[in-house]
């Protein structure tokens, strides 16, 4: 029975850490409230550090086939955690300044990475639906969390509406699997789909419900135009934390159905996301020249980079797999990093995203504009950064399916990415700094360390790749 | 030292001698400029060395050094580095130019000086990379990278419309060189998912262990041209060009037209045309007209330029396309003319635009009418002018003249209307540049500014005299330069005449294809 539970030790320690909280929030001083952060800090990283023991365990399904513990999901669980705990590092000065300093805030987080973690392992329909309305309904909260402010409950709001139908399509989508297969647990379903015991209609029709819903929570198109109203109102550490946390838990899921659940109906899927990522990168890319608020920007830059990974799922090989896990790691870098640098350069009220607010800040701070430049070369996919590894290892394993006219078509994308990222780069080096010369802002030390840690990240997995390639690749094996 | 990294050390250096430069104390400006100076004349010295443990009498890459770099399931990517007589001549001319680069920018650069410096020497390293890399994932590398402190140097430290020809200078080489890497990927999946290694895909693609299809070839072949034609550029793809030579700050300039466009020139050579041999000479006839257009359309344009950079740059555009037209008439002179012609480009339009920035930074103006009578006051300035002027324009006895003759001659023997039109962009360019010339330092100085404009100094005498003696050097004794070349260049010859003859292609005959004995090789020098 104790073998059974302990590989969910993360799981329960992350619940653990968020109940914690949750009691001790009454009792704690308002100055003392940043304690809540740390203890949601040490739960992540403990939890991190637990699931260390399980990588080379052998690959197992618990709770009757609800769970799988397997090196896939071992990986996804690092990289949340790791997301949950720098969100949490970077929320503690940001929620002061904000009067958003509740302890509820960092329980959220903890039981949002709760839901990321179960979807991350599920071997089931259910338990994905289960993780994917834990997370949900715990980043509605967040999004919402400036409660005076009138743009953070829009954000929430519409996050919630649009949300709650998509799960509705999920939901739909899962029953009519389940309808024709007579089962809601992957490895069943893969069977039942070969041994063609179901109605190809329905499950076909339930493959596409469950697109649509998931299509909604990663906001691919036609399905992304919540984000960026969500993203841009949100609290900028829940932006970040949203930007990333959701995207690689509904990818993890996302590949987990697809390779395990109905890899037969692979050609039906492969050419739906074939046209999907063609049109979330062209629009993402095509919007986001137009925007001059950063965080808008880097909503749809994250709509692009939907479009780029799920080129890796469209490759359907062990190689794009692979790509797909590790591009979500450097993408979480990029992203944490540059939304880190964007928080500590605003002041009260979220203010100072504008483009014009970056004019000339190399000069007033030059650490996190070269590491803020080092992050846009990387998402621009240059070489020498973690993100033109990562386009190299997804546009590869594609072509080496013969997609050529897909990868033409997102290496042009990547051509036209460049002009927006490096824009914000012609703000920072080539502009003056406007006439009101603000003081320099003053950047917290852990959001300092994240920025510093995020860019050396950037630089290691773009100059020495190997072995987070490997680690990668061995992640996506187990999902033979 | 340990000699068998030469290289490495070569390609690296510049890169962390650029990181010391960002560790020094801003205020330390003496101090930054002499340390830059001093630490690109190191790569400049292992070249050198270089070039003395090379063995000129071998075409096949010398100084191999051969490292893992990635390993993975699927990819196998290495450090691998090398040279042969083309890329040897290159990365000299780029660790020539650097130093001098830096001189160049002494007084010219008043603002953060640290970082414009530290552009300069990450610059080299890319540059020398590119030249020296052996695999195609690491040249990528090396092609790209380049691309950022390039666009810093003209973004930052660059002219009235610096931001704007900095993103037109990164998007056309990003459009053009993501679709080499497709292709680079691409035959990295053709040949089994193997290697990335060029002299292995080189010889896998001769030896017919790696087949492509007559499409696939055409294709691939496109991909890289397209980046390469970009880069050098290629008529009509030539529009970024004056913006950024206009922009760019002096040393910018210098290293641009110096080395940057060779780098098109020198992927054609390495690339295009020993892995895509059929689809090199079925496109050659093609890619000869294009190169005939650039030379006589540069010439015109660069008559009407009332601008001195502009001037200049388009000039580029006429000398590059003789360049092109060398390579693609794949005869023996017209080879050895297109690698010389690269270095002389590089030494003479280097130069112009260093004599350009030292008038700029006296009259802070480049336009032709606003001088005259410009040598009453600077005498030596006009004096060097002049014989750069004239190496330009291809004068015997100068640099430019041999590079020429060998390309004219290279191409007569494929077709004379080729070269009877190439000579004619010759000809044109003594008309711009001698009529430059005559406006900007002849006649009377009318206006006084131009009178007492000053001579150049000590510095610039120093920075120029090298570049002088190279012409001179190369104008009298261009042996030197050509034996190194000549193996790896009869090699490039050789794999594309024993391609097959496509339709539409040249038409090679047995004769050709024999290797020519060597005093028909070196005629004409």
């Amino acid at each position: 029975m104790a073998a059974e539970y302990l590989p969910v030790l993360p799981l329960i320690l992350l619940v653990a850490g968020g109940l914690v909280i949750l009691l001790l929030e009454p009792f704690t001083a308002p100055a003392r409230k940043s304690r809540m952060g740390q203890i949601a800090v040490l739960s992540t990283f403990t939890a991190a550090y637990s699931l260390s023991f399980f990588w080379n365990a052998p690959e197992r399904e618990l709770f009757h086939g609800m769970l799988a513990v397997d090196r896939f999901g071992i990986f996804f669980q690092w990289l949340f955690l790791v997301i949950t705990g720098i969100c949490a590092l970077i929320s503690l000065r940001f929620n002061e300044r904000e009067n958003m300093n509740r302890g509820e805030y960092y329980a959220l987080l903890l039981f949002a990475c709760s839901g990321m973690v179960l979807m991350a392992a599920s071997a089931d329909l259910i338990l994905t639906f289960l993780g994917i309305e834990i997370l949900s309904i715990a980043t509605y909260i967040l999004a919402g969390f400036k409660r005076a402010d009138l743009r953070s409950n829009e954000s929430a709001l519409k996050y919630f509406i649009l949300g709650s139908f998509a799960t509705a399509f999920l939901l739909y989508g899962i029953a009519l699997l389940y309808g024709s297969t007579g089962s809601t647990n992957y490895r069943a379903i893969q069977e039942a789909l070969a041994a063609r015991l179901s109605m190809p209609g329905p499950a076909l029709a339930g493959l596409g419900l469950l697109l649509v819903g998931f299509g909604f929570k990663l906001a691919t198109v036609p399905f992304h135009a919540w984000a960026p109203d969500v993203y841009e109102g949100a609290p900028s550490p829940v932006t970040a934390f949203m930007l990333v946390g959701p995207k690689a838990a509904g990818f993890a899921a996302l590949i987990r159905v697809l390779i395990q659940a109905v890899p037969i109906l692979a050609n039906d899927w492969r050419s739906v996301l074939w046209l999907v990522a063609i049109l979330t990168m062209t629009l993402g890319n095509t919007v986001a020249v137009r925007q001059t608020n950063i965080k808008r920007m880097l909503a749809y830059s994250a709509i692009a980079q939907a479009g780029y990974l799920l080129v890796g799922i469209v490759a359907h090989n062990p190689a794009g797999q692979a790509a797909v896990a590790f591009y979500l790691m450097v993408y979480t870098l990029m992203n944490l990093g540059a939304m880190s640098v964007v928080l500590s350069l605003s002041r009260q009220g979220d203010a100072r995203v504008h483009l014009e607010d970056y004019a000339g800040l190399a000069r007033s701070a030059p650490v996190p504009a070269a590491a803020l430049s080092l992050f846009l070369i990387s998402l621009a996919g240059i070489p020498l950064t973690g993100g033109f590894i990562g386009k190299f290892y997804l546009f590869g394993a594609a072509l080496s399916e013969g997609f050529i006219g897909l990868v033409v078509i997102a290496v042009l994308n990547s051509v036209l990415s460049v002009y927006y990222y490096f824009r914000v780069m012609v703000y920072m080096y080539m502009r003056e700094p406007a006439d009101t010369q603000e003081p320099p802002a003053t950047i917290p030390a852990p959001v300092m360390a994240v920025i510093l840690i995020a860019a050396a990240g950037i630089l290691v997995l773009g100059v020495f790749p190997g072995p987070a390639m490997n680690l990668a690749a061995g992640s996506a094996l187990a999902l033979k | 030292m340990n000699g068998d990294h030469i290289l490495s050390w070569i390609v690296y250096t510049p890169a962390a001698a650029g990181l010391v430069t960002l560790l020094l104390p801003r205020t330390a400006e003496r101090a930054i400029k002499a340390f830059a100076f001093l630490a690109s004349l190191v790569p400049f010295a292992l070249a050198l060395q270089a070039a003395r443990a090379f063995d000129p009498a071998r075409g096949d890459y010398q100084l191999v050094e051969s490292a893992p770099w990635i390993r993975t399931a699927t990819y196998t990517i290495d450090h691998h580095l090398g040279i042969d007589g083309i890329s040897l001549l290159l990365v000299l001319l780029t660790a020539f130019l650097t130093p001098l680069a830096v001189l160049s920018s002494w007084n010219s650069v008043t603002r953060a000086l640290k970082p414009y410096m530290a552009s300069l020497l990450f610059l080299e390293t890319g540059m020398i990379g590119v030249f020296c890399a052996l695999d195609l994932v690491l040249f990528y590398v090396f092609w790209e990278v380049m691309l950022i402190p390039m666009y810093f140097l003209i973004g930052i430290w660059g002219g009235e419309n610096r931001v704007y020809a900095a993103i037109k200078f990164v998007l056309y080489t990003m459009a053009g060189s993501l679709l080499m890497l497709v292709a680079i990927l691409y035959l990295f999946f053709a040949n089994g998912a193997t290697t990335f290694d060029l002299p292995r895909l080189a010889h896998n693609l001769s030896s017919g262990a790696l087949r492509l299809t007559s499409a696939e070839e055409t294709w691939l072949f496109l991909a890289f041209l397209l980046a390469f034609a970009i880069k050098v550029p290629l008529f009509p793809l030539h529009t970024w060009l004056p913006d950024a030579h206009v922009e760019a700050p002096t040393a910018g300039s210098v290293i641009l037209a110096g080395v940057l466009l060779k780098m098109g020139t020198y992927g054609m050579l390495r690339f295009c045309l020993p892995l895509f041999p059929a689809a090199s000479l079925a496109s050659a006839p093609y890619l000869c007209i294009l190169a005939v257009i650039g030379i006589i359309y540069g010439a015109l344009v660069a008559m009407v330029q009332p601008d001195l950079k502009k001037l200049v740059a388009y000039s580029s555009v006429s000398h590059m396309g003789l360049v092109v037209l060398g390579i693609f008439v794949f005869t023996t002179q017209g080879l050895q003319g297109a690698t010389l012609q690269m270095l002389n480009h590089g030494l003479s339009t280097g130069a112009l635009f260093l004599l350009v920035g030292m008038i700029y930074e006296r009259r802070h103006t480049r336009a032709i009418a606003e001088f005259g009578g410009l040598a009453h006051g600077s005498p030596v300035l006009a004096a060097v002018f002049l014989v750069v002027t004239l190496s330009s324009i291809g004068l015997p006895g100068l640099n430019g003249f041999v590079g020429e003759i060998l390309v004219l001659a290279g191409a007569f023997r494929r077709s004379p209307l080729y070269a009877a039109l190439a000579a004619s962009g010759m000809i044109l360019g003594a008309v711009y540049m001698l009529r430059m010339y005559q406006r900007v330092f002849l006649g009377r100085a009318d206006r006084p500014e131009n009178a007492h404009m000053g001579d150049i100094g000590l510095r610039e005498k120093l920075l120029l005299l090298p570049i002088l003696a190279m012409m001179v050097w190369i104008g009298v004794y261009s042996t030197t330069f050509v034996r190194p070349m000549d193996a790896s260049l009869e090699l490039v010859r050789q794999r594309i005449l024993h391609a097959p003859s496509p339709a539409g292609g040249y038409r090679v005959d047995q004769q050709e294809r024999r290797t020519l004995p060597p005093q028909d090789r070196t005629d004409g020098r």
